[in-house]
């Protein structure tokens, strides 16, 4: 197995030590990774790491609650069959001009190896995971109306990610190595910021995170802000050239930081709470 | 060898096999872990740990197996935790007091802290010897102690803990219930029916193509309006009293109802013992709704899923509201309906419903549970008494 090469992240995306190891396993084994953790810690975006990091194509499968197991692998376009059928474009005898393969069955044709995203896995049908299982464990599947296999040449890095919005089935995390990004330490957090936004100003930066990690702090707040929401409010107070922020009345763009009105009246209360408490 | 390791991780009903095995054992070979125990610690996470509700016990086990570390049996510590949880005020301590507390070492601690961990049956709170609250021992949360253990929860007066015993950072995600919503979901499921409603929107193939075959090849395009998950349910639950031994038990079914994506509609409504005139939205008994109105919305294709013990004074069942255990009574005339009456009103409006008893169905007779399963029919709430309920939901049209 030397010809591996090892994740170590990318100048854009910091890992962990944990977060190599898991991702590590996955490239050796060639199991699924199944990765975990609050929305917005960068769960899309470390696929798109992993496959800068192997310079390979990356092929995103955006799972949504319609979304069934057999759309990944190829669809018959008989419509256009009918059509060609009626109006003679083409030679219609030939089914497998019709077959369109999805995600899964263009990641499994691939010349090279490929790595495939399976985004947000837990927004379809309960039984999706499931009936996923033999085509990822064998990574080939028949196609029925031709009766082609299509089989992978070179096994697909493929990486899964969950919001917990439902449980997963047993037999599909037994196949999978799992992680549960954490949420960031102050000092990764740092460094993350650092990476997105390096011209920025160092007390700003540290303001910024200290009213962040305050709000994050407040258990009233239902959707607490992540990773993501600080790097965007950053950009926003950027752009609009403020220099210093505190946690008061007047924070400027809370709109990045919380989603949810409950959220913001929360906080106001929390400030209110707070300037009784000084006076 | 880590083997041991696996089976002190199945102790800990972390599911592990031969797959994660040797899954483990490939990656070893590959050099993952680069010799070092912190690797080994990474790797073997990812690799036999499946859901962030094992990580906590992961990092005991390992903590265990591998540092040394004596952890008691877990038993014990969800036992003290549960004695800890909620802590007294920490005493106000003089200088002298606090000179006098001894200072130990974290050696003699640790020994100390399981032999006491062993002697101690029950809660205790602001002393100087036990495991508890807001005292001087060694031992415990929230109190003073400056070379002491602290179990669980924030340090008191001073951080002087030694070692906290239990670093234990995904002990927020473990959840020993889920693995029973997923069935109780699974179960569920077949609680979903298709209606084709609304602008035709959708092409079917079948008869498209029938048609054009009938039009002698001219292509007649035939659609029909998308199937869409038309089930709209209805779960009342009974709250407090006699229900409180299996309010964790609703409770799974209500998150399980909750996550159900394949439903068009779920409302969800509490009552006390009876059904009055009045339903609650909330599970204190706030937010009333009253039966009539909630009538007039729902039309007779909801599913209506009472759940409820069942298991009441007669007069609740029988009285009216006025002298039953139903809030507020009024003047009007329906306050002097009896629960039974309501009961049979609610049944009556829906084409479909079923009461679920956490109790089960027991041999004995039972006079209110008799009565009430008169009225509705009543399927036990266990996985088995689900399946049958939800088969009653959704057999055929209108009344057997």
């Amino acid at each position: 197995m030397s010809d591996f090469r090892r994740f170590r992240g990318t100048e854009r995306y910091l890992t962990s030590e944990a977060l190599e190891a898991a991702v590590n396993c996955a490239l050796v084994l060639e199991r699924p990774l199944l990765v975990k953790g609050e929305p917005g810690t960068g769960k899309t975006l470390l696929a798109e790491a992993v496959a800068q990091s192997l310079s390979a194509e990356l092929i995103p499968w955006h799972v949504k609650s319609t979304t069934r197991a057999q759309d990944g692998l190829y669809v018959y376009d008989t419509v256009q069959r009918l059509y060609d059928a009626r109006f003679g474009d083409g030679d219609v005898r030939d089914i497998r001009r019709y077959i369109k393969l999805g995600p899964l069955g263009r990641a499994f044709s691939a010349s090279t190896r490929v790595v495939l995203l399976i985004d947000e896995v837990d927004k379809a049908d309960l039984e999706f995971p499931n009936d996923l299982l033999h085509e990822l464990d064998r990574m080939r599947f028949r196609i029925t109306e031709t009766g082609d296999e299509v089989a992978a040449r070179e096994r697909p890095v493929v990486l899964i990610t969950s919001n917990n919005e439902k449980e997963l089935p047993d037999a599909f995390l037994r196949r999978c190595v799992f992680h549960f990004i954490d949420f960031p330490d102050a000092e990764l957090m740092r460094e993350i910021v650092r990476v997105h936004h390096p011209e920025l100003d160092r007390s700003l930066a540290d303001q910024a995170m200290q009213v962040f990690y305050e709000i994050r702090k407040n258990t009233r707040i239902r959707k607490r802000p992540s990773t993501s929401e600080l790097i965007d409010w950053i950009a926003v107070l950027r752009r609009a050239g403020v220099s210093e922020v505190k946690l008061d009345k007047t924070l400027p763009f809370l709109g990045a930081l919380l989603k949810k009105e409950q959220d913001l009246t929360a906080l106001a209360d929390q400030l209110a709470g707070g300037r009784r408490y000084r006076s | 060898m880590f083997v041991e390791f696996l089976y002190e991780l199945r102790a800990r009903k972390v599911p592990v096999g031969a797959q994660e095995a040797i899954g483990l054992a490939r990656a070893l070979a590959a050099g993952l872990h680069e010799s070092s125990l912190d690797g080994f610690y990474h790797v073997a996470r990812a690799l036999l740990v499946h859901s962030e509700a094992h990580l906590d016990d992961f990092d005991l086990a390992f903590a265990q197996h591998f540092r040394g570390v004596h952890v008691e049996a877990k038993a014990i510590a969800e036992e003290l935790l549960s004695w800890l949880r909620d802590p007294i005020k920490t005493r106000a301590l003089s200088e002298e007091e606090k000179a006098m507390i001894e200072e130990l070492d974290l050696e003699e601690v640790l020994r100390r802290f399981e032999e006491r961990l062993r002697e101690q049956r029950e809660r205790h709170d602001g002393g100087n010897r036990w495991i508890g609250t807001g005292g001087t021992s060694p031992f415990g949360r929230g109190g003073f102690n400056p070379s002491g253990i602290q179990v669980g929860g924030s340090a008191g007066g001073r951080s002087g803990a030694v070692q906290n015993a239990d670093a234990r950072r995904y002990r927020p995600y473990r959840s020993d219930l889920t693995l029973d919503v997923r069935q109780i979901e699974v179960a569920l499921r077949k609680l979903r029916a298709f209606a084709r409603e609304g602008g035709d929107r959708e092409l079917d193939i079948e008869a498209t193509i029938d048609a054009t075959a009938r039009n002698a090849g001219e292509i007649e395009i035939v659609t029909r309006p998308p199937r869409r998950p038309n089930t709209r349910v209805i779960l009342m639950m009974d709250v407090g009293g006699s229900m409180d031994p299996s309010a964790a038990l609703v409770s799974q079914l209500f998150s399980a109802a909750k996550r159900a994506t394949h439903w068009k509609e779920l409302r969800s409504y509490y009552f006390h013992n009876c059904v009055y005139e009045k339903l609650y939205r909330t599970e204190g008994l706030q937010d009333p709704v009253p039966v009539r109105e909630l009538l007039r919305e729902c039309g007779k294709q909801h599913k209506l899923v009472m759940v409820g013990d069942a298991s009441m004074a007669p007069y609740e069942l029988l009285g009216s509201s006025g002298y039953g255990g139903g809030a507020g009574s009024s003047s009007e005339p329906d306050a002097r309906l009896p629960g039974a009456a309501w009961l049979m009103m609610l049944r009556d409006h829906f084409d479909r419903a079923v009461w679920l008893n956490p109790d089960g169905i027991g041999p004995y007779p039972h006079p209110t549970v008799d009565a009430i399963k008169g009225i509705f029919p009543m399927f036990a709430l266990t996985l088995e008494g689900l399946g049958e309920a939800v088969s009653e939901l959704v057999r055929g049209r209108g009344r057997a």
